[in-house]
């Protein structure tokens, strides 16, 4: 104890113009939990990715246990003990969980032997870590949970005592998590350092030992946890105070924008995602729908802009049916004044091969403000898009930039302009702030609480429950395909945590 | 001539005319498993071919054509290499040019050194790769059925023949057995996965490319020094093309892809012993039909009949380490 497993001392790196790391100093105890926060484009990734051996520093120093280590690859990176979790998992989709863990580590050219060695010591790290997995398991056909287990494992396999983790609880439901967690807490029980990068202050306050704030390429402060509140690093990482609690008023519910009456609804596969679903969104309030992900909501707000068939079941907007099981489509619904900002604004929401001006009439390009007769009308385009990055701070203020070089909290506010200015009647939100940073965060929920407070009809969805219990005029647990529960807004955490997880339910069937 | 008989040499032919196909697809298949899409097969096998009969026809030795041809095929792969790994070019204008640079410098050079039209000289034997006969082959010839197989259809093909049909258990097990195996699968997957598990996308994939150049020169050995006595302009006449098509129909598996060629190689054999046959029913059938026949099915296949083929997720995308 009290030597350090990493130090960093005099860290640059420079991308071009864009100075991503500047005199990062950095000390981590070994067997500790060592947070490091800040923005999107904080330089996080950047620093981690040079101790890892990904990029090379421009100058400075690491040590690794107290001597210097020259980590030009990342192969020099695993050889001084260090295993990375990376945020977009760095696992090949279609081969077995094995294959993954002995790829770069196989030992001999011909594999019979390494892949026996690998499974006997895969079971070894599952009996001490308790990291179950299925060891011929397809990678594709696991849950991203058990995904970035297998992560975890194959840089405990190649002998990791340094362990770093980035963004690791950005894809996961809230039960994996906590799985997660547990896992890193006996980890370092074990005596294996611990560096977790993440921009959700909740997971530093009750993970770490130490933690780092970084901003705009420096590192800011360290402090050790115990001492500092989720309001200090949060200012430290954006540099301002910043209002972690939505504030509103009561809602003014007027007329059902949106009645959803026994909507079931199939996945490709044909398993029933949603199953017999009712409710309503009145003008002027906020609807939240918990639930863990994978539960049917995500197919539930497909069905009801459009995107997908629904099997049976009937919508009413503004008292109109929608033909969810037939004709629906999602340009059908815009023009009568339903907008959906989706879950999955890389695939869904955006083109980020496209300018942003491009992205930001996407859907609405038939529509008359944007079009000369048959073609674009660019220069209306273009002064649109420049008044949405006034009226959401989109930085950088470029609307001719590829979308895909702007941050995720900055792509998000894209998608919500978008789909916001167009004054739509009911707005269906999912996830809207995966992804994005904390001083956007507090911007993306004072709009909806404006929209809200215009009497728009607001269906929000979100795996984060604290989004959904500071926003939300009244909250519907999913599980299972089903709604299981109503309530209100001061419901406790642990109240809806139990309906998420389906335990009233059976409780009540009993 | 009975029924038995024609069946045996439709199948004989059968195989002799998968072989430069099967070669081919198997170089696609390292090419392509690795990520990098090789539109060139053609080409390779172009320059293989007159490389080949080339130096045969010079040195009097087939063995010294057969290096010839795989060492100036490998060549050509490596400049794929160079333009679509190390520079991270398009992948099919790498192939394209390099189908074009074949087509045209085979022709330029055949004539400059030979003077005969762009063909190299007629290959005498011991400059060709003349029938193996299987050891027994004679004796087992006059035993019904068995016999008759063992001795028509598997002996007498040439070295080249049976080194492709070697090729495909050997490449099943170098993909599924190795180390170099699981590394390349990986990279055509996800070479970001290999990169951070410490091994060199950039070496991986040009250790692949040179399979691929090995099995393009013997294949175009084969066509120039086996199936023919020496090099003919544009000789290849779009197998390359062919086995890429062979190749997506056995959805990047070595063992498929066998079939796969056979399966064309069929369609080859069958249209040439039908020609000017008439059929029952349909009548006479043109000649152009008959050949056009392979390319039509190759169309019909891939347009519907395979099912999902998914390629390798990389294929086609140049590994850029930054996100």
């Amino acid at each position: 104890m009290g030597q350090a497993a990493i130090e960093l001392i005099g860290i640059n790196k420079s991308f071009g113009a864009v100075h991503a790391n500047r005199d990062i100093n950095l000390e981590i105890p070994r067997g500790t939990i060592h947070g490091i926060v800040g923005e999107n484009g904080a330089g996080k990734s950047t620093l981690m990715s040079i101790l890892y051996g990904f990029y090379q520093a421009d100058s400075g120093e690491i040590r690794v246990n107290g001597k210097p280590a020259a980590i030009k690859t990342s192969n020099d990176a695993i050889a001084a003990g260090i295993g990375m979790v990376h945020q977009h998992f760095m696992l090949v989709e279609n081969f077995t969980v094995l294959e993954n863990i002995i790829l770069g580590a196989e030992g001999e050219a011909l594999l019979k032997t390494s892949i026996a060695k690998a499974r006997s010591e895969l079971q070894r790290l599952e009996r001490e870590y308790g990291l179950e997995v299925d060891p011929d398991a397809i990678i594709e056909e696991l849950p991203v949970g058990i995904q970035q287990r297998v992560e975890i494992l194959k840089a405990l396999y190649r002998g990791a005592e340094i362990l770093i983790l980035d963004e690791p609880t950005g894809v996961l439901t809230p039960a994996e998590a906590d799985h997660l967690f547990r896992i890193l807490k006996q980890l370092k029980e074990q005596g294996k350092t611990v560096v977790l990068i993440t921009h959700k202050l909740r997971e530093i306050m009750a993970i770490t030992d130490n933690v780092s704030v970084m901003r705009q390429g420096t590192m800011v402060a360290t402090r050790e946890t115990k001492k500092t509140t989720v309001e200090e690093l949060a200012e430290l990482m954006v540099g301002r105070r910043v209002l972690l609690r939505v504030e509103k008023g009561a809602a003014n519910t007027g007329a059902v924008k949106l009645a959803v009456s026994n909507l079931t609804v199939r996945d490709q596969r044909g398993v029933t995602m949603v199953d017999d679903v009712s409710f309503e969104v009145r003008a002027g309030e906020i609807v939240g729908i918990a639930g863990v992900a994978g539960n049917g909501q995500s197919e539930l707000i497909e069905a009801i802009s459009g995107i997908r068939r629904a099997v049976s079941g009937s919508v009413l907007l503004d008292g109109k049916p929608i033909d969810v099981t037939g004709t629906a489509d999602p340009g059908e619904l815009r023009d009568r004044g339903l907008a959906h900002v989706p879950e999955d604004r890389h695939h869904v929401g955006l083109v980020l091969a496209f300018e942003e001006n491009e992205n930001s009439i996407l859907g609405y390009h038939d529509d008359e403000r944007y079009r000369k007769g048959l073609l674009l009308d660019i220069d209306a385009i273009r002064n649109d898009a420049k008044s949405k990055i006034e009226g959401y701070d989109i930085r950088p203020p470029d609307c001719r930039l590829k979308t895909a070089n702007f941050s995720g909290g900055n792509q998000q506010k894209i998608v919500l302009a978008r789909e916001m200015e167009q004054d739509p009647g009911v707005l269906i939100v999912g996830q809207p702030t995966r992804g994005v940073d904390v001083g956007a965060i507090e911007f993306i929920h004072k709009r909806l609480i404006a929209m809200r407070d215009q009497g728009k009809a607001v269906l929000l969805i979100s795996v984060e429950l604290d989004e959904i219990r500071s926003l939300s005029d009244r909250i519907l647990v999913m599980f299972a395909g089903r709604i299981v529960g109503e309530r209100g807004p001061e419901a406790s955490e642990g109240e809806l945590g139990l309906l998420m997880a389906g335990v009233e339910q059976r409780e009540a069937a009993e | 001539m009975d029924i038995f008989n024609i069946i045996i040499q439709t199948l004989d032919s059968t195989l002799r005319l998968s072989v430069p196909l099967l070669l081919a697809c198997l170089a696609g298949l390292y090419s392509e498993r690795s990520g990098i899409f090789d539109i060139g097969l053609e080409g390779k096998m172009l320059v293989g071919a007159f490389a080949g009969a080339a130096a045969a026809s010079v040195f009097h030795s087939a063995f010294i054509g057969l290096g010839m041809a795989i060492l100036i095929s490998i060549s050509f792969a490596m400049i794929h290499g160079f333009a679509s790994i190390t520079h991270r070019g398009n992948q099919i204008v790498s192939g394209v040019a390099i189908n074009f640079i074949a087509a045209g410098s085979t022709v330029i050079l055949g004539q400059a050194w030979f003077q005969q039209g762009g063909r190299t000289p007629a290959l005498a034997e011991g400059e060709r790769f003349s029938p193996i006969t299987l050891p027994g082959a004679d004796a087992v010839k006059d035993i019904p059925v068995l016999g008759h197989l063992y001795s028509e259809l598997l002996s007498g093909h040439s070295l080249i023949a049976y080194i492709a049909f070697a090729m495909v258990p050997i490449t099943w097990w170098v993909l599924y057995r190795t180390r170099f195996g699981l590394r390349l699968r990986a990279v055509g997957e996800n070479p970001a996965a290999v990169d951070t598990a410490g091994i060199s996308v950039t070496w991986l994939r040009y250790r692949a490319l040179l399979c691929t150049g090995v099995l393009t020169g013997l294949a175009g050995a084969y066509l120039s020094m086996t199936q023919n006595g020496g090099f003919v302009k544009d000789m290849t006449a779009g197998k390359g093309y062919i086995a890429l098509a062979a190749l997506i129909f056995a959805k990047w598996k070595p063992v498929n892809a066998m079939f796969a060629c056979l399966l064309f190689g069929f369609l080859d054999a069958l249209a040439i012993r039908l020609q000017g046959t008439p059929l029952p029913i349909i009548g006479k059938v043109p000649v152009q039909f008959m050949q056009a026949l392979p390319y039509i099915l190759t169309v019909v296949l891939l347009a519907g009949f395979i099912g999902k083929a998914i390629p390798p997720r990389a294929g086609g995308v140049p590994y850029v380490k930054e996100r």
